[in-house]
């Protein structure tokens, strides 16, 4: 009975945390639809999120690339197939490493400084001076990170594709000495538009699951510093736990319409 | 035109297990500063934050020119807030902007986009709460005193109607409390707004009040004039204005 009661209160409580995070992306939705949107704040937020990650997601994108090629090389090698290296190491960067990890790094650098400055806002009364004020947390707070959210991260994640391909690249022509020309006619056969529309899909739908994460975290922080700090680790853990649980899904469901290697 | 501004009617608040608010009834008249005094955790910024929509009560009314803003939400409220000004304990400065930002932000929320008379309104509100030159400084380089000037010059630079101060000279020597207590008083006569005060400081009560309540076991205990206040024999309201405790030494 003990356990019932544990699972069903856990039960509730992911529905609770499910709703809440629901609630705030429609109202965040309301607020857009109605034009409640400030562009000096959105600009300002395409600036943090998408500019100041650059260097983060680049760096990442690139030396992936470069290991995945490496790896893929010493057992591609063993069979023969050294040239199978660059369509292998595209279609996972575009399909599947360069959203997912882009989605991690953004979970890592944005999630945790939107949930601590909202946290922060949160229990230093400035949200109730805010709303004192007669302006909505949602239309101040909320509406400028995700829309910035949604600017920047596809953009995010063609800039980690394209650094990760160009690193693989470099690494397998001039470090393990593949065939440049045999490296990009089978990774120009293999790799198709399809692929990067569906990384770029992904893109989006990790925007929206981290920006409204780490948002719930922050606006609902309470007991001071301890609180901030438990929000925004909060918000990391989750926002990048539902990026790859909600990863493999997404996956699942967009190869229905950009279905891998069919037309080959 | 009611004389009535405010009209909090049987007024229900818990927080956890306990009852802040049992039944707190209380009319807010036009033009008037009524300061609500009671023991700290006693209710008093509970109350505050009711009559700006910041808390939802339990049960209970809260008339606001005749609509009750209890059953408002967040957007209804709107319209409500941007006739009641709020000077929050510790000011609750932007921390992001500096003083002059601050107080414009009011004016461009509210649509002023000529900065020429952002300037010239966020100047004169400063020289008013006698802020002036201190436009360029970060909140988190004020002192207390500062920050509660600040914050009632972002109150009142876009004119309200009530002014909400919680605990407006808390934490701050008599000499910068004397100050903040003029400037409420001065706020009052040069912009003719009605006033409420939460304090338990009896200075500040004498200075400013019209109008004392006094709030007991979550209820209003006392209603009247800080000259009423001080001639009571009631022994609650006595160790209450002379500052005894039950404690023995």
């Amino acid at each position: 009975m003990n356990f019932l009661s544990a699972l069903g209160a856990i039960t509730l409580a992911f529905c609770a945390y499910l709703g809440q995070v629901t609630e705030l992306a429609a109202e965040t939705f309301r607020s857009v639809l109605a034009g409640r949107i400030r562009p000096g704040l959105v600009l300002r937020q395409v600036s943090h999120i998408g500019f100041g990650s650059q260097m983060v997601v680049i760096v990442t994108g690139a030396f992936t690339g470069a290991v995945f090629t490496a790896q893929t090389f010493f057992q591609f090698a063993r069979l023969n197939m050294e040239s199978a290296v660059g369509p292998v190491v595209s279609v996972a960067m575009c399909r599947e490493l360069g959203p997912v990890l882009t989605g991690l790094m953004v979970a890592g650098r944005v999630g945790a400084a939107m949930s601590a400055e909202l946290g922060t806002m949160k229990v230093t009364q400035q949200i109730d001076a805010l709303r004192a004020l007669a302006v909505h947390p949602v239309d101040y707070l909320v509406v400028p990170r995700a829309l910035a959210m949604l600017i920047s991260v596809p953009l995010l994640v063609g800039e980690c594709i394209f650094f990760g391909m160009l690193a693989a690249y470099l690494v397998a022509t001039k470090v393990l000495g593949v065939g440049a020309a045999y490296y990009l006619m089978n990774m120009h056969k293999f790799t198709e538009a399809k692929d990067i529309f569906m990384g770029v899909t992904k893109g989006f739908v990790f925007a929206i699951i981290i920006v409204f994460i780490s948002c719930r975290e922050g606006l609902h922080a309470r007991d001071g510093a301890v609180g901030v700090g438990r929000a925004t680790t909060e918000a990391v853990v989750i926002a990048s736990l539902a990026v790859l649980i909600g990863n493999f899904f997404l996956t699942m469901a967009l190869n229905i319409f950009f279905p891998a290697g069919v037309s080959q | 035109m009611s004389r009535i501004f405010i009209d909090v009617k049987d007024l229900v608040q818990r927080i956890g297990v306990q009852e802040i608010l049992r039944g707190f009834s209380i009319p807010i008249l036009r033009g008037e500063t009524l300061v609500l005094l009671g023991k700290s955790g006693g209710g008093k910024s509970v109350f505050l934050r009711h009559l700006i929509g910041l808390m939802k009560p339990i049960s209970g009314q809260i008339f606001v020119e005749g609509q009750d803003i209890a059953k408002f939400n967040e957007r209804e409220l709107e319209p409500i807030r941007r006739k009641i000004g709020m000077v929050f304990q510790d000011g609750a400065l932007f921390d992001s902007m500096t003083v002059y930002e601050n107080v414009a932000f009011p004016l461009r929320e509210r649509g002023e986009r000529h900065e020429a008379t952002i300037a010239r309104k966020v100047a004169d509100t400063l020289a008013m709460v006698n802020m002036g030159g201190h436009e360029k400084k970060m909140p988190v380089n004020l002192s207390g005193g500062m920050r509660k000037r600040v914050a009632l010059a972002r109150a009142i630079v876009s004119p309200p109607e009530v002014i909400l101060y919680d605990e407006p000279t808390a934490g701050l020597d008599p000499i910068v409390s004397d100050s903040i207590n003029k400037l409420i008083r001065r706020m009052q006569r040069q912009l003719s707004v009605t006033s409420v005060v939460v304090t338990h400081d009896m200075v500040s009560c004498n200075h400013i009040a019209d109008r004392v309540a006094l709030l007991h076991e979550g209820k209003v205990y006392f209603y009247g004039t800080p000259e009423d206040l001080n001639r009571t024999k009631d022994p609650i309201i006595r160790d209450f204005v002379d500052g005894r405790s039950d404690e023995v030494d």
